[in-house]
C-alpha cells in the first residue's frame, strides 16, 4: 500500500518536475523552433508550434548576409586565447599556493577574488582610453587580455582548489627520486590534475564566450564576437524573428553543449569553492 | 617541510598573476579616480583641466540619478527574490525520487548558458513584442488586451529577463546544497510528526543558509553590472525608467563622451559593489578556514 503511494507520488513530481523545467527552457526550446520557420510563419496569429513548413533557409541567410563566421571566428579565438593565456599565468599560480604556502598564502587568495568585484563601469572610461591610446580598440588582443583578466581570479581559485586535492606525499616522492621542478609539474602534477584542469577549461570557456560587457563595448567590427553580432539585432532586423532565432541558435548552441557537461564545475567555479 | 629552493620558485610562480592582477586592479583604479576630478571630454581632449569634485556634482545632479540608483535597487532586490524564492522551489522539486532527473536538471540549467544579449532579445522580440510576441498571443487567446511590456513595465520586464538567467544558477547552488543534508534528521522529524512545513523551517532553510548567502552575494556582483539586457531592450527608457546606474556611467562615458562625469558615476559604482563586496569575502573566507 505505501509503495502504491509513493509510485504516485513519484509520477506527480515527475510531472510536476517536468513542467517547471519544460516552461523554463521554453523560451530556448522555441527559439529553436522559431529558427526553422519560414520568416512569414515565425510572426503567425495565432503562433504555429510545429506544423509549419520546415527550412534551413533562415541559417543560410544569416551566413550570407552577416558574415557569421568572422564573429563566430572571433568568439572561438577569445574565449580559447583568453583561457590558455590564462592557464600559463594561473596553473603555476595555483601550484604554488597549493603546495608551498605562505603566511599571506589566504590573503593572497582573497585579495585576487576582490579584484573579480571590481564593477566593469568603474573602469569603462580608463580602458576604453587606454585602448584608443595603446589601438588595441577592436582588436583580438586587446580582448583576449581584458577577458583572461577578468577571469583570472576564477581559474586561479578553481585550480586551487583542485591542486589541493593532490595529496603532497606524491609530489615529494618525485622530490627524492631526483625531479626537477619543472618536470614535477609537467610529468606527476599536470597528469594528476587533468580533470581539474579541464574542468577550469570548460568553466572558463563558457565564461569567456557570454561575456557580454568588455566585448560590446571594446569592438566594432574587426574583433567583434557573437555577443556584439546578436546585440546588431536589437532593431529593426530583430523583427525578422526567424532569422533571429537562427543566429541566436548558432550563437548558443556550441556553449550549450558544453554548459550541460559542467554542471558540477560550475558551483564549484562560480562560488569559489564556497558551495560544492 | 619545503626548502629555500622550492620557496623561492614558489614566490616566482606566483609572480606572474600577482602583477597582472595587481596593474589590473591599480592602474584604471587610480585613471578613474584621476579623470573623477578632471574636467575630459572624449571629443575636447585638449580642452581638460583639474575641477575638484564638480563632476560628482554633474553625476548627482543628473536628472537620472536618483531614479538611476532606486532602479539599481529594484532591479537587484527584485531578481534576487524572484531567483531565490524559486530556486529553493524548484531545488526542492528536483531534489525528490523523480524519473528523468538528469534532462530536468539539464533544462533547468540551460538558460544560464544563453549569452546575454540572445537572451535579452529573444525575450523582447519574441515574448514581449506587443503585436507579435507570445506573451500578446495569450492575452489575445483569452480576451484580453496586449500589455506593451517595454513601454509601460520597462523595469519589470528587464527584472523578469535577467531573473530567468540567473534563475539556473540560485538553482543549481541550492540543489547542490540541498544534497548533502541527511536525510536521516529529515526522516527523524517526520517519524516525530513534525509537518513538512515545519520541517522546511526549522531543517532544511537552516541547512541552505549558507548557499542562500553566497547566491545573494554572489548574484548581487553580477547584478549590479548588467548593461546589455538594458542596452538591446529599453535602451534606459522611456524616458529614464529602466535606466541604471550601471547604465547611467556607459550613456555618460560612451554616448555623452563626457569621460570625467562618467568616471565620477565610476567611483560611485564601485563604493556600492565594494559594500556588497566585504560581505561575500567574509562569507568565502570563513569556508576557507573550514
Amino acid at each position: 500500500m505505501a509503495r502504491a503511494v509513493s509510485t504516485q507520488r513519484k509520477a506527480l513530481n515527475t510531472a510536476l518536475a517536468w513542467g517547471v523545467a519544460l516552461l523554463i527552457a521554453f523560451p530556448i526550446i522555441w527559439t529553436v523552433l522559431t529558427s526553422f520557420k519560414p520568416e512569414a510563419q515565425a510572426v503567425a496569429r495565432p503562433p504555429i508550434w510545429l506544423g509549419f513548413d520546415w527550412t534551413l533557409r533562415n541559417y543560410a541567410d544569416v551566413e550570407r548576409q552577416r558574415d557569421y563566421f568572422d564573429y563566430f571566428w572571433n568568439s572561438v579565438i577569445i574565449a580559447l586565447g583568453s583561457t590558455a593565456l590564462g592557464l600559463l599565468i594561473a596553473i603555476p599560480a595555483a601550484w604554488s599556493m597549493a603546495f608551498v604556502p605562505g603566511r599571506r598564502t589566504r590573503d593572497l587568495l582573497m585579495w585576487m577574488l576582490s579584484t573579480k568585484m571590481m564593477p566593469g563601469v568603474a573602469v569603462l572610461v580608463p580602458i576604453y582610453l587606454l585602448f584608443i591610446w595603446t589601438g588595441l580598440l577592436d582588436t583580438r588582443f586587446g580582448l583576449v587580455v581584458v577577458i583572461m583578466l577578468i577571469n583570472l581570479p576564477i581559474i586561479v581559485w578553481m585550480l586551487y582548489t583542485y591542486f589541493k586535492e593532490i595529496p603532497a606525499e606524491i609530489l615529494e616522492a618525485a622530490r627524492m627520486d631526483g625531479a626537477s621542478l619543472s618536470s614535477e609539474i609537467l610529468y606527476v602534477l599536470t597528469p594528476m590534475a587533468i580533470p581539474g584542469i579541464a574542468s577550469t577549461v570548460l568553466l572558463n570557456i563558457i565564461l569567456a564566450w557570454n561575456e557580454s560587457f568588455w566585448t560590446i563595448v571594446l569592438t566594432t567590427t574587426d574583433a567583434a564576437p557573437l555577443t556584439k553580432f546578436i546585440s546588431g539585432f536589437s532593431s529593426p532586423q530583430g523583427l525578422f524573428y526567424a532569422k533571429l532565432s537562427a543566429a541566436s541558435t548558432m550563437a548558443i548552441a556550441p556553449i550549450l553543449v558544453m554548459g550541460w557537461f559542467s554542471q558540477r564545475q560550475l558551483v564549484r567555479g562560480l562560488t569559489f569553492g564556497a558551495v560544492k | 617541510m619545503s626548502t629555500q629552493a622550492s620557496r623561492s620558485a614558489a614566490r616566482v610562480m606566483l609572480a606572474p598573476a600577482v602583477v597582472v592582477l595587481l596593474v589590473w586592479m591599480i592602474v584604471p583604479l587610480a585613471m578613474t579616480l584621476w579623470f573623477s576630478v578632471q574636467r575630459y571630454n572624449l571629443l575636447r581632449p585638449e580642452d581638460s583641466g583639474f575641477i575638484w569634485f564638480q563632476n560628482y556634482a554633474n553625476f548627482v545632479a543628473t536628472p537620472a540619478f536618483w531614479l538611476a540608483i532606486l532602479n539599481t535597487l529594484l532591479l537587484v532586490l527584485g531578481v534576487l527574490a524572484i531567483t531565490v524564492v524559486g530556486g529553493i522551489l524548484i531545488a526542492l522539486l528536483i531534489d525528490r525520487p523523480i524519473w528523468g532527473q538528469g534532462p530536468v536538471r539539464i533544462l533547468v540549467i540551460s538558460p544560464f548558458f544563453i549569452m546575454p544579449p540572445v537572451a535579452a532579445l529573444i525575450w523582447k522580440n519574441m515574448f514581449m513584442n506587443p503585436t507579435n510576441g507570445l506573451f500578446a498571443a495569450g492575452f489575445r487567446a483569452v480576451g484580453l488586451q496586449p500589455v506593451e511590456w517595454l513601454q509601460d513595465w520597462p523595469l519589470v520586464s528587464v527584472i523578469l529577463i535577467v531573473a530567468w538567467q540567473w534563475l539556473p544558477f540560485a538553482t543549481l547552488i541550492l540543489l547542490t546544497a540541498l544534497q548533502s543534508l541527511s536525510s536521516e534528521q529529515l526522516e527523524a522529524a517526520e517519524m516525530d510528526g513534525a509537518p513538512p512545513l515545519k520541517r522546511f523551517w526549522y531543517i532544511t532553510l537552516p541547512h541552505l543558509a549558507r548557499a542562500i548567502t553566497v547566491v545573494v552575494l554572489i548574484q548581487t556582483i553580477f547584478l549590479l553590472g548588467i548593461l546589455v539586457e538594458i542596452l538591446v531592450t529599453t535602451n534606459g527608457g522611456p524616458g529614464n525608467e529602466s535606466t541604471t546606474l550601471t547604465y547611467l556611467v556607459y550613456f555618460e562615458a560612451i554616448l555623452d563622451t563626457d569621460a570625467g562625469t562618467a568616471a565620477a558615476g565610476g567611483v560611485v559604482a564601485v563604493i556600492l559593489a565594494n559594500i556588497v563586496a566585504v560581505f561575500l569575502m567574509r562569507a568565502i573566507g570563513k569556508n576557507l578556514d573550514a
